[in-house]
């Protein structure tokens, strides 16, 4: 990218700070590159310059641009050996709780979410936790709601969840009906959809549990920092904290707080 | 910031297999010497669902260290970096790692093109892009990308190649620096990456 995209690039970004207040100024810029050539692609720009006038300027734009600049599609239990450790280390932990809260920061369409969910009715924690859904796409919050996945991605759902440890079968957890699987409404009942950021939102609860995966990667070390800081601010002591496969705190700030529970599964607790 | 010595004629070397990869990778990478004054950073489409063992197949065979690339780690000279199955991997302006988890491109994640491209904005001229056996058309557009920011391109002779298609495809996006078999490549791309080569243009 030549130095002119680049100052264009900080431009737009910072034109959608002020204008939308939405923070991407922190994160990887790499990836973030490639979406923006998408969406120049998708919004017929040939700068980003001309995309930042849009952004700007008509108020359809910006909605349209941030599904390009946020949507990850996630799977069902990813990582089975992730959730394998929750359920087999780490649960009974949480089981000596009365009642317990969760967050998913960074819930996208929410797969983690119901996998959560799922993992704690197996394991008759569902009726004492509270899930905190979060993320900054009220798209995606409004699609993880309702819970609607095309059924030609829960074969691989279905095998990450029998590989999770899970005794029963995922399909007793959905309806099939016209190519999609459709999610029992019960699992979010006590599910808490919201709008947060990592960049600039606080603390919004004490939680015995985190479980923000696969958006670390997104960030720069400043903000990774930031949303790890987030996390141990809400984690009672002994809480823990999950990451994606790639993640780690290694080398950050605040590694001293946490302790490695399964470092090989990212999960770590609070000290 | 990781510069190479300046005698180098570029910074790093980025490599992108497909179909035949192993065994190709199996020629190119134990010729490469202890000198190698930049990182070898290579995206090989292999499955997600189970772990890498491209790391420790290689790590025996080399001179160089080899290691699965981490998000947001300075690039290291000298060393053999493969893309960790399932995501892409790209440079940062500031020549660091970053891992992301956006849609598969051209079918794949890792994808050579997001490699390549990446790459280049980060080194510019200073990069050396290798496109090798394979039956996908990853890695054209991403050396097309290379060459226009002035970048070297080596393509493996489609004619020697396991599976033709891929290296096909990349000589027709660009004009190759170099055609050839793998042992020329190995030796074109160590004169590229050494300090002891004094290379003219």
């Amino acid at each position: 990218m030549s130095d002119v995209r680049e100052i264009e690039l900080n431009l737009l970004l910072e034109a959608i700070f002020q204008r939308y207040r939405y923070d991407f100024r922190s994160y990887s810029m790499a990836s973030l590159k490639r979406r923006i050539s998408r969406a120049m692609t998708e919004f017929s720009c040939e700068t980003i310059s001309a995309l930042q006038d849009k952004v700007l300027h008509d108020p359809v734009v910006f909605p349209r641009l941030l599904q390009y600049l946020t949507v990850q599609v996630s799977d069902m239990f990813r990582d089975p050996a992730y959730f394998r450790t929750l359920r087999e280390r780490i649960v009974p932990f949480l089981k000596t709780y009365p009642s317990l809260k969760i967050w998913v920061a960074g819930c996208s369409s929410g797969e983690e979410v119901y996998s959560l969910a799922i993992l704690l009715r197996e394991e008759g924690l569902a009726e004492r936790a509270l899930i905190y859904a979060t993320d900054i796409n009220g798209d995606a919050l409004r699609r993880a709601e309702a819970g609607v996945y095309p059924l030609d991605r829960v074969a691989a759902f279905t095998e990450n969840h029998r590989l999770s440890g899970a005794r029963g079968s995922l399909s007793e957890y959905y309806t099939a009906a016209y190519g999609s699987a459709v999610f029992d409404r019960s699992l979010i009942k006590r599910v808490v959809f919201s709008d947060h950021s990592l960049a600039t939102d606080h603390v919004f609860a004490e939680v015995q549990m985190v479980s923000c995966r696969n958006v670390l990667i997104y960030f720069d070390r400043q903000l990774q920092a930031r949303a790890v800081g987030l996390f141990k601010d809400a984690l009672v002591r002994r809480g823990f904290l999950g990451l994606g496969a790639k993640e780690s705190l290694h080398g950050s700030v605040h590694q001293p707080d946490f302790l490695d529970f399964a470092s090989g599964e990212r999960w770590y607790q609070r000290c | 910031m990781l510069n190479a010595p300046a005698k180098t004629r570029v910074d790093a070397v980025v490599l992108g297999a497909s179909a035949g990869a192993v065994d190709a990778l199996g020629v190119i990478l134990p010729t490469l010497p202890a000198t190698l004054a930049v990182p070898v950073i290579i995206v090989v489409h292999i499955p997600a669902s189970r772990p890498s063992l491209l790391v420790e197949l290689f790590a025996a065979k080399c001179a160089l260290p080899v290691r699965e690339a981490e998000d947001k780690l300075a690039i290291a000279p000298g060393t053999v970096w493969f893309a960790p199955p399932g995501y892409h991997l790209l440079v940062e302006r500031e020549r660091t790692f970053a891992l992301s988890l956006d849609e598969l491109v051209n079918h794949s994640r890792p994808s050579i093109d997001v490699l390549f491209e990446s790459a280049a904005e980060a080194y510019g001229e200073r990069l050396l892009a290798m496109v090798l056996t394979g039956a996908n058309h990853d890695g054209a557009h991403g050396a097309a990308q290379v060459q226009a920011a002035g970048g070297l391109i080596a393509v493996q002779d489609p004619k020697t190649a396991n599976v033709s298609a891929m290296p096909e495809l990349a000589i027709g996006r660009t004009k190759p620096d170099i055609i050839g078999t793998l042992p020329e490549l190995a030796a074109y791309a160590i004169a590229q990456a050494t300090e002891r080569v004094e290379v003219r243009p």
